[in-house]
């Protein structure tokens, strides 16, 4: 497996310069595209509505009231600002570079997942729509679309994979206790994708009425705009935070990545500090070898769900499964942009597998005493890594994106203990 | 004239016919086909199976899994493709997918195999207008029709964007929604049908949810022509390789109807 370290990486992006643009911020193009990726890739019945709701987003963005409101809720319903917390033991453990996480597990419904949700359901409700229909894998986004429609009074149908609701039973229920329906997608082998098929055939019937509340900084332009820029909090949190505290910039920034919001929300901010490298880590399940849903590491630009990106998949463009001992990283696709970002060398991609994020999230829960969830634990198992690299006066910020309560059952049984 | 306009030239509407290529099985397909032939079929359109079918409903899914199941790959379909041309030197036959299986060597590459298949043309469900850069330039240079399809919610404003470098015929779908579901109502149909011909140079088909004679016939009045998919995918789903006979059948019935549906009006 290929290990990213610091020198490497500072290598091969001394070589990229030459080629780099004025700014890594002004993506997508007018038609939705970053460089060759991302577009709009969907059923014409779909078009006129995905060209509406980038007509009302950029009125939205736009408009000082929906920000304010968006700011208020996240301040108040959410509770942010989340932390900023440097990691002292995780620190003196890894002996080099100071880690620093951003709390993104503390927000409300435990993700980073709902800053997105109150976003589209704003947007949602200026356009007038009545209906909300959400896919979601491990259930982390259902819990968050349930809650804001919860919050707002509005219905709420979610897709999942059966093979999820069956292993991910707790957050089933949440969901239904908030009042969402919960829809078992049995096509395919039951996952996130099929989840996504099935939200898609719903809006393609439901168009009148219906607002997909999508997931992940992935699927048709404007999608991976709209759900960056509201995960973009993160970034822009993050660096005023990290300037306010210590006087100056990260070196490095580390997140994991499965269709890669919280990744490309802490990253989005920076993109354009040159001296901030960044670092964003892909589930190697069982090996790149072997299964594992890295979309970056082991697959090629197809189109799937709306937009070009990279992709798990055969020669014949058939699309694969994914896997990972996270099922929110259980993805055979990434969001467009960081395909992108990848191409043009801004950001460094790797993977972790299964037991180093396992031995991760246990390494936090001992010397920190904050149980992460296994995606972030993949952040966490490549901070492992490369901490010991880099000079102690260097700084690492990585991405707490969830908390682990969701995955208590899972690790327990990896870990041979029976509940 | 090429096949493709031959088809909707023969002074009556046109019945156009869906299977999904490889279900159950890669060798099972020709026998299928042949009875689309054989019964009347107009147009014959082959579809690629695909892994995630966004816009189908139960029945092709299930068609899609089937196929990819039995190991069907992209090389089965083009062959099935060339074997079907070698045989009905006249009958248009158009490939219908996603466009992952359709772009992933190239679109140059996808297009000069269809024109050594003998395909006529290709309808590709999710690559809009707007990103028609992806195929169409490629089919239109190799002389494919590029079939686009025309929804309840494709306005009068998008219509034109929508007619622009399509040919062959296009392909209306009645409601919105997936395939094999309820149909529209015959007047929204008449409606919309008489708004696009109106703007269109090139024939207009009915499809989606149409399963009977009756309603295929009802739709012949006002289109061009009239595509019949899910229907069929349930006789193969029911009768798997020994498929022919019902499909010829229900075939002959709707091209009876198709076929007469003017009769007496005219």
């Amino acid at each position: 497996m290929q290990i990213w370290t610091f020198r490497k990486a500072s290598a091969k992006r001394g070589a990229m310069n030459a080629q780099t643009p004025n700014s890594f911020r002004n993506q997508p193009d007018e038609r939705g595209h970053f460089g060759q990726f991302g577009g709009r890739y969907v059923a014409e019945t779909l078009m006129p509505l995905i060209l509406d709701l980038e007509q009302e987003y950029r009125k939205a963005k736009a408009d000082p009231a929906f920000q304010a409101e968006f700011d208020d809720l996240l301040e108040h319903y959410v509770g942010r600002p989340s932390p900023l917390y440097f990691a002292p033991r995780l620190t003196e453990e890894l002996g080099g570079a100071q880690v620093w996480f951003k709390r993104d597990e503390l927000n409300h419904t435990g993700a980073h997942k709902i800053n997105n949700c109150i976003g589209q359901i704003l947007l949602a409700m200026r356009m007038g729509k009545t209906r909300i229909i959400a896919e979601t894998g491990a259930g982390q986004h259902g819990v968050a679309t349930a809650t804001v429609c919860a919050r707002f009074g509005l219905p709420c149908v979610i897709f999942m994979g059966a093979t999820d609701v069956a292993r991910q039973a707790p957050n089933v229920f949440r969901m239904k206790l908030l009042g969402a329906e919960v829809v078992p997608v049995t096509a395919g082998a039951g996952t996130l994708k099929d989840a996504m098929n099935e939200a898609l055939r719903d809006w393609v019937a439901n168009v009148h009425n219906t607002f997909y509340i999508i997931g992940t900084a992935a699927g048709p332009h404007p999608y991976p705009e709209l759900v960056r820029d509201f995960q973009s909090v993160i970034g822009k949190e993050a660096r005023a935070q990290m300037l306010a505290r210590t006087g100056r910039l990260p070196d490095v920034l580390v997140a994991a990545i499965g269709g890669g919001s919280n990744a490309i929300g802490l990253f989005h901010p920076f993109l354009d500090d040159a001296s901030v490298k960044m670092l964003g880590v892909e589930a190697a399940g069982h090996g790149l070898d072997k299964e594992h849903a890295a979309s970056l590491a082991g697959g090629r630009p197809g189109i799937l769900h709306g937009n070009k990106t990279y992709l798990l998949q055969d020669e014949d463009g058939q699309i694969t499964e994914g896997h990972s001992i996270s099922a929110g990283l259980d993805y055979p696709g990434i969001g467009p942009e960081h395909s992108w970002l990848k191409e043009v060398g801004r950001v460094d991609y790797t993977s972790v597998t299964d037991k180093e994020a396992l031995d991760a999230f246990q390494l936090l829960c001992r010397t920190e005493g904050i149980i992460p969830a296994l995606e972030p634990a993949h952040a966490i198992a490549a901070v492992q890594k490369l901490a010991p690299t880099m000079g102690k006066d260097q700084i690492i910020l990585a991405n707490l994106c969830g908390r682990g309560d969701k995955d208590i059952f899972s690790v327990a049984e990896h870990l041979g203990v029976s509940l | 004239m090429t096949r493709l306009s031959n088809a909707f030239a023969k002074g009556r509407p046109a019945l156009v016919t869906f299977v999904t290529g490889g279900d159950p099985t890669p060798d099972a397909t020709a026998s299928i086909l042949d009875a689309l032939v054989e019964g009347g079929a107009d147009v014959i359109e082959l579809g690629m199976p695909f892994t995630d079918p966004m816009a189908d409903g139960p029945a092709i899914q299930l068609a899609n899994l089937r196929s990819l199941g039995a190991g069907t790959k992209t090389a089965d379909i083009l062959r099935i493709a060339t074997e079907f041309r070698a045989r009905h030197p006249e009958v248009p036959l158009v490939l219908m997918g996603y466009a992952n299986p359709m772009t992933i060597r190239g679109a140059d590459w996808f297009a000069a195999e269809c024109v050594k298949a003998g395909v006529d043309g290709v309808i590709c469900v999710d690559i809009p207008p707007e990103e028609d850069a992806e195929l169409g330039p490629a089919l239109r240079d190799a002389g494919v029709s590029l079939i686009r399809l025309a929804t309840p919610t494709t306005d009068a404003a998008r219509l034109p964007a929508v007619l622009e470098g399509s040919s062959g015929f296009l392909y209306y779908v009645s409601v919105a929604g997936i395939t094999g579901m309820q149909q529209a109502a015959q007047a929204s149909i008449d409606e919309a049908v008489a708004r696009i011909k109106a703007s269109a140079t090139i024939p207009v088909a009915v499809g989606f949810g149409v399963r009977t004679p009756e309603q295929a016939g009802a739709i012949a009045k006002v289109a061009d022509g009239v595509v019949v998919g899910s229907a069929f995918i349930d006789l193969v789903a029911q009768h798997g390789a020994a498929a022919a006979g019902p499909v010829k059948e229900l075939t002959a019935a709707l091209a009876a109807a198709v076929h007469s549906a003017r009769k007496g009006a005219l």
